[in-house]
This record gives C-alpha cells, structure tokens and sequence, in this order.
C-alpha cells in the first residue's frame, strides 16, 4: 500500500530558467554518452604512435588495423543488436566457424560453387534464427540458450569438415577477403573487409535509428513488460535481433573464409564472442540493455583492433596482451555502471 | 488500564516538502489490538515504516517505548526497539528451513560451523507455544501461506518484540486459515504482547479490535475504544473530506449518455477476477472502485488481453470481438493506462517523443517501417501543447520527468491512436495536485467528445469527483453499483459500505 506522500515526491514543475540548465545538463550529457569512447581510442592511437616512434600512423599500419577489426565489428554490430534487447548470444564465434565450414565446402561442388556466399550467410541466419525461438518462443534466458548453442554448433562445424581444414585455393569472391576498394589510384585504398565492416554498422544504424522495428528493439531492452502492453511483439523482435546476429556470424564467416580459403571447424572463431561482447560494452551499450549506439561498438572494435596491433608494435609480449585486454574487459563494465548512474533509470 | 508500552506524541514525515504525516499521537498498551485504518495513502504505512525504522521522522516528535524515549533508525532499529512488522508480502527465505528463517542473521555457530541442532531446539518451544503443525526443519518452500505468516510471528516472538504489527495480514490466507490467525493473535494479546493490526477489513476490525485509530490525510483524526467501534463512524472518519471543486466534471451524462460501447460479460481469469460484467457507455466515465487486492487491475488486464481469461467475452459497440493481446486492444481502439507507469508504462530511457509515438509507429511509417519522423515530431509537439507537458522539450527521456508531466506523457501515447474505449488505472497515482487537475480536464474533455472512459481508482473523492457512476468490486466480484440521484451526489459511505462489505451491518 504506497502511500502518495511517498511517491508523488516531486516537484510540480521546472521553473524556466532551471529548465535551461536542466537542457544545458542533457546536452552535455548526451554529449558525453556519445562521445563515450571515441577520446580513448583516439588517446590510445596516438600513445601507440608516439610509442612505437612513429610506426603506427602510417597507411599500412592503419590498413592492417582496420582489416583485422573488420570481422569484429560485424559481429560486435549483431552483438549490439542483442544487447539491446537485454540479451546476450555466446554463439557467434561457433556460428562463424560453422557458416565458414559451410561456405567452403560447397564452394567446392563444382556448379554449386558461386553459391557458397549466400550459403554463409543462411547458415548463420538459420542457426540465428533458431537461438531466437528458443529465447522468444519458450522463454529460455538467452544465456543458457547461447551458451548451449556455442557448444552445439561448434560440434556442428566440426562436423561439417568431417573434423579436419577443409582449402579452396580458387574460391569465387575471394577478393572480398584481401582485396582492397581503390579509392585514389595508387594513393588510397581500403580492403574490402572494411568496407562491408562500414557497410554492415551503416545498416544497423539504419535499423537502429530509422526504422519502426528499431525503436522497438529500444523499447524491448527499456522495459519489456511495458513493450508487451504497448502493443509490442517483443517474440517478434527477440527472434528478429538473434536472427540479425546469427546472419551476421554467417557473415563473418564468409570474410574469413575468403581472407584465409580455408577454414577449420575446430579453431575458426574460438572465443570471438568475447571480443564481440567487448566492443560492443566499450562502446556504451548497456548489459541491461535499452541503451547504447552502434557508432560506439565501432569506436569499441576499433579500440580493440588498435590495442592488440599498438601492443605488438610496441613489442609486449603475448602472455601480456592477454593481461591487459582482460582489464580493458572490466575497465569497460565499470564504466557501464558509472554510465548508468547518470542516465534516467535509478 | 496499566502504562503504555508505544507512545508517539507530534510524528510527523515530510517527504520533499509533502506531508505525509502530520504530528500523529499514537498510543497503544501491552495486552491490546490496536486496529489502525485509513484509505490508501493515508499515511499507515509511513507511520509502520518510521516504526520500523525504514524512515526517520521528522525533527520534533517523540517516539517512546515502556516510557523511556527511543530514535529508531535503521532496518534493525525496530526490532532492537522491541518492535516487530509482518508485512503483506512476507519476507522469508523459501529456499532456507523453518528454524534457519527463525535465526535469519543471528545464526548460532560452533567454532565457526552453523549449530543446525541447537536452532532447531532452540524454536520448538515458541513452535509450540503457536501450535504449528510443521518441524523446525521443514523448508519454507514446502509451507502454505498461512503456516509461513506462523513463521513470521514466530520470528518476532524469538527476538522477544513487544509489539507486533501486521499489515493486512489476512489478504492471502483463506477463511479457515485467517480464523487460526485470529485465534493466534488473541492468544499473543492474552499473553500480554501489543498488536498493531492493519486492515481494510471491518469485520477483522470488528472481530479483532480493542481500540481503533483512523488515519486520513496523514492525521489522526480519531481514536475509538472498544464500544464506540462501529462501521458508519469507521467509514465517516475514514472518508468525511471536502470533495473540492477542483474535480472538473462540465460533460453531462443524462443529456449525452451515448450507446454502449464497451461491454464486458461473465471476465474470469480463475484467480482474482471471479465473474465481473460491465458496460461504459459513450461519452460516460464509469468508476471502478474496491480496496486493493479486489481485483480491478486484473479485470483491466483481462479486459486488453494482458492475462489470459478463463471465460468472458467482449463486446465493443454492440458487436462481439476478440482480444488476445494488448496489441489486439489498442487496434480495437481499447486503450489502457497502467497503475505502475514506470515498470509496465513509459521507457524512462527513451525520450519523450519515442514514448509518445510507440503505439502508431507502424500506422505511420513510410513504407510500412520506415519512421516518419516529421510526424512523430508533429505529434510529440501536440501533445506537449494540448496537455501542457513541462519538459526541456520533446527529446529529453522521459524518466527525467516529474510523476505528472510523466503520466501525461503515457497518456498521450494513447490518446494517439483515438481510443473508443480509454481504461485508466490509477490515473492520479503519484501526480502534483497542478498535474491531477489537469488530468481530470483531460478525462473530462474525452468524455464531452464521446469516448467511453472506465476510471479505476482507490482516491474516492477522485472517483466522487469525476464518475458519472461507480461499479464496486470486492474480493473478485462485482459488489454493487452507486449512481448518482437526480439531485444526490455519489456518496462515499455507500461506495466504501460495497468495498468492504459493510453493507450489510449497516442496516
């Protein structure tokens, strides 16, 4: 029995002069939430170079970075989708190795072969697809679904290749995987993991931001109780975002398979989910979900790309790389706390 | 009589410059039940709470126990004050056994390991003493409701409180289980503790009470003994304030009262709701009043397909429909707002114009799913001005909004879809008395222009104030009716006698 004394406590309304300052403190507030880590990562750019005397800034250097948080950033912006809801998919490293398994081996069949890239990426679909179900359908927490998948569908990969590296030394589209868009012959290129990286946030943003389904995803992960009694299909939207991630693992895993023309069930994507995860916190998406921008997760997998090629320039070693990037990993929750503590929900 | 065991002389609570206590004196001796009533929001549970130690009164009054003057502060304050709550959601662990609840925090260990044995011997006697029918080890899990509040007292009667407060500790139990309880708490006043036993009921007050206080308002406004306790005089004290003008009702029902538009038949949901019928006619606004627990937000809730129902249809403008989701509703043009805005209303998170839009975001996106956000801006602008919402402006999210700009803000998003039917649950709950004037403008205005509006509410001068009629429910059924005589206004006693059953010892 709430008492109104108790409830209704605040004031009547904001005079006019404090609903300035009250604009003035959102402004700077959704300034800093998105700006959220684009400051580190340029401050760890230019640490690296100064560092490594001069060897991060260079246009190679810079190319490699981006190549290697390419497929990153395709799974972290799938990620991001997910943790938008709330939820969370542990399976999209196992999907990528089980998309990558897939795509090779039909790239082999000889009529079939121009198909192995739409066959990535409905395997990834398909495997995405049923993570949802199972979360929106029989309401299964998304972690125990994902986490069962990680192990199903890496049993899955495995099999595919009947458990051994399956090669194709002349798969079509491989220059998806190392080649690179020319921009300005002979000056300025960029590989084409890249641009599908760029191409991949840009839809999401899409999505994300202009699209009904996309406020959706928003007022899912807000509250979803209320989402229900708005009207909202929130299985609808549960089943959409997984399935978003799964095609995005299938899409990871057709860059791999053309950078590498081959993949290996067992090895392909081991903990990838991990790094996904990362970017996608470091880019200020909230664990509860319902907060959070798909810029930020390519800031947060660019971060991640920059910390582990600024480390090798600079020459820390393996075992030490993993150290730090462990500390990132919590850096990145703390700062998710603190990032809450000042938005609306206290 | 012998000395008082609880004296509060000039409590009072202030909570952000609202009153929620204003100087209460209350006084209770050992070896009584000390029934303490009053509307919801009339300050008992502050009063429990600052006994509890939950909150800390204002600077000014005195609490004292067995004469000496106490400060209570803190969760364990109460308790090491002698004093002991069961709350209406009892606070066991169901996962632990009966004695380990008991020692909850004060476990008996032997060199550093729990003393399972010496715990369960330690609360057989008290056990007993309540005539429990389960063992000391038995898990919480495994207990009925009733044996669990026996749990309960049984906590308080091991850390040797004085006084015992109860608040509605009958709402889950059933009748032989509550008759036990009673029987139970006779027992404890025989033995001399203090009982502060909290109920809407008034045949519990009149079974159970020795004295009863009546809180309205945050004041006390009058002590009862034993033969003084009758129902009109209860009800009287509970409800007897000024319906002030600033209740706004221009619409006329007589002259306007329109065709039914929504009609609910036989709504059971084979819990709370037992078999409610009711109809709102066209620009009627019908009051849906009852204590809480009475079943009123279920019946909502079945009626816009948010819980599944076990028998009932529906009937919108005469012809028969089908609900099965929220969603289902609003296409219906059913629109509900709900009691607890923050958990099952508004996205706090998201800004004010997202809120304000999330129900015809489909109706009107470009291509079927892109936004139109010139619209939704359009919208948003709208309502800010049509309902005076006073917020930085439309992007700002909407958890930073005071509780009034915040509910007119949800009660935009369903005024966008221009609901036949509008069912408000709580409308004013946890508004400024600026922002609830407002609000009932705004129920007044749909009226005039014909929307068939229902209006549940536990503030009874609101109901008084806005309702053309008022349907009572009471634990599950439709109670009765109360409308208004051609000249007569609602009258609480009549709606209050229907909601707990008082009716019949009026008479």
């Amino acid at each position: 029995m709430p008492d109104k004394g108790a409830v209704g406590a605040k004031p009547a309304s904001t005079p006019t002069n404090g609903a300035a300052a009250e604009t003035r403190r959102q402004r700077m507030r959704m300034l800093i939430s998105a700006l959220g880590m684009l400051p580190v990562l340029l401050i760890l750019c230019i640490g690296f170079n100064v560092l490594s005397e001069g060897r991060f800034f260079t246009g190679q250097n810079l190319g490699i970075v981006l190549q290697q948080a390419a497929v990153n950033t395709v799974l972290a912006a799938g990620m991001t989708f997910v943790i938008l809801t709330g939820g969370i998919d542990l399976s999209v490293g196992s999907i990528l190795a089980a998309s990558a398994m897939a795509g090779l081996t039909l790239s082999k069949v000889p009529e079939l072969g121009m198909l192995w890239l739409p066959a990535s990426l409905l395997t990834g679909l398909v495997f995405g697809i049923v993570n949802g179900a199972l979360i929106a359908l029989l309401r299964l927490p998304p972690f125990i679904v994902t986490l069962g998948s990680l192990t199903a569908v890496r049993g899955l990969a495995r099999l595919l290749g009947a458990d051994t590296t399956v090669f194709n030394p002349s798969i079509p589209y491989a220059f998806i995987g190392n080649g690179s868009l020319t921009l300005v012959p002979g000056v300025a290129s960029i590989p084409w993991l890249s641009v599908i990286a760029l191409l991949v946030i840009l839809v999401s943003w899409l999505v994300l931001r202009r699209t009904v389904l996309g406020v959706h995803i928003y007022a899912v992960g807000g509250n979803e109780s209320a989402a229900r009694l708005a009207g909202i299909k929130v299985w609808a939207v549960l089943i959409f975002v997984y399935g978003i991630s799964g095609l995005f693992a299938g899409l990871g895993g057709a860059m791999q398979a053309a950078r590498l023309y081959a993949a290996n069930g067992l090895q392909l994507g081991q903990s990838y989910e991990l790094d996904a995860i990362t970017a996608v916190i470091l880019g200020g998406t909230s664990f509860v979900g319902g907060i959070g921008s798909i810029w930020g997760t390519l800031v947060g997998a660019l971060i991640i790309a920059v910390l582990s090629n600024g480390l090798i320039l600079i020459g820390v070693s393996d075992i030490w790389q993993y150290v730090i990037k462990g500390l990132v990993i919590i850096g990145a929750v703390a700062l998710d706390r603190y990032r809450l503590q000042g938005s609306a929900r206290t | 009589m012998n000395d008082p065991i609880l004296e509060m002389r000039g409590v009072s609570k202030t909570f952000f410059g609202i009153k929620a206590l204003r100087a209460v004196d209350l006084t209770v001796y050992p070896g009584e039940i000390h029934a303490l009533m009053g509307e919801n929001g009339a300050g008992k549970s502050t009063l429990m709470k600052i006994l509890s130690g939950a909150y800390r009164p204002d600077p000014g009054g005195e609490i004292h126990i067995e004469g000496r003057a106490v400060r209570i502060e803190g969760p364990l304050g109460g308790r090491a004050a002698g004093i002991s709550i069961i709350y209406q959601e009892l606070s066991l662990a169901p996962n632990l056994s009966v004695a380990e609840n008991i020692y909850l925090g004060r476990e008996v260990s032997r060199s550093g390991l729990l003393a399972h044995g010496a715990m369960r011997e330690g609360v057989g006697p008290i056990l007993k003493r309540l005539g429990a029918d389960f063992l000391p080890s038995t898990l919480v899990a495994h207990l009925s409701m009733g044996q669990r509040q026996l749990v309960e007292i049984a906590r308080a009667l091991h850390v040797r409180s004085k006084i015992l407060i109860m608040d509605e500790p009958t709402t889950s139990l059933s009748a032989a289980e509550s008759e036990r309880l009673f029987a139970l708490i006779r027992q404890l006043r025989a033995e001399g503790l203090a009982i502060i036993y909290i109920s809407h009921r008034m045949d519990e007050v009149y079974a159970l009470g020795d004295r009863v206080t009546v809180l309205r308002d945050g004041r006390l406004v009058g002590s009862l003994d034993k033969p003084e306790i009758r129902a009109d005089t209860i009800v009287r004290l509970m409800v007897g304030r000024d319906v002030s003008s600033f209740y706004k009702k221009d619409h006329d029902p007589k002259a306007g009262r329109g065709h039914p538009v929504l009609a609910a038949i036989d709504m059971a949901d084979g819990g709370r709701v037992k078999g409610c019928s009711l109809t709102v006619h066209a620009g009627e606004v019908v009051g849906l009043a009852g204590l809480i627990g009475a079943g009123r937000t279920e019946l909502a809730h079945l009626i816009i397909g948010a819980s599944p129902k076990i028998s009932g249809r529906l009937e919108l403008e005469g012809r028969p429909v089908e609900i099965r989701t929220p969603g289902e509703a609003l296409e219906a043009g059913i629109a509900y707002l709900t009691e607890d805005r923050k958990a099952l209303g508004l996205f706090l998170d998201m800004s004010c114009l997202d809120n304000i839009n999330l129900a015809v975001l489909g109706r009107d996106a470009k291509l079927g799913w892109i936004l139109d956000r010139d619209k939704a801006r359009e919208r948003a602008d709208r309502a800010f001005a049509g309902l005076s919402i006073r917020a930085a402006n439309v992007g700002v999210p909407a958890g930073g909004l005071s509780g009034g700009n915040q509910q007119k803000v949800l009660l935009s998003r369903l005024l966008a879809i221009a609901p036949k039917v509008l069912i408000l649950d709580e409308p004013t709950r946890g508004v400024d008395v600026g922002a609830k004037s407002e609000i009932y403008s705004i129920i007044d205005n749909l009226a005039k222009a014909g929307t068939a509006i229902l209006v549940i509410s536990s503030d009874l001068p609101e109901i008084i104030g806005i309702c053309d009629r008022v349907v009572v429910m009471r634990a599950g059924h439709i109670a009765g009716e109360v409308s208004r005589g051609p000249n007569s206004p609602l009258a609480q006693e009549d709606i209050m006698g229907l909601a707990t059953g008082m009716e019949h010892l009026d008479a």
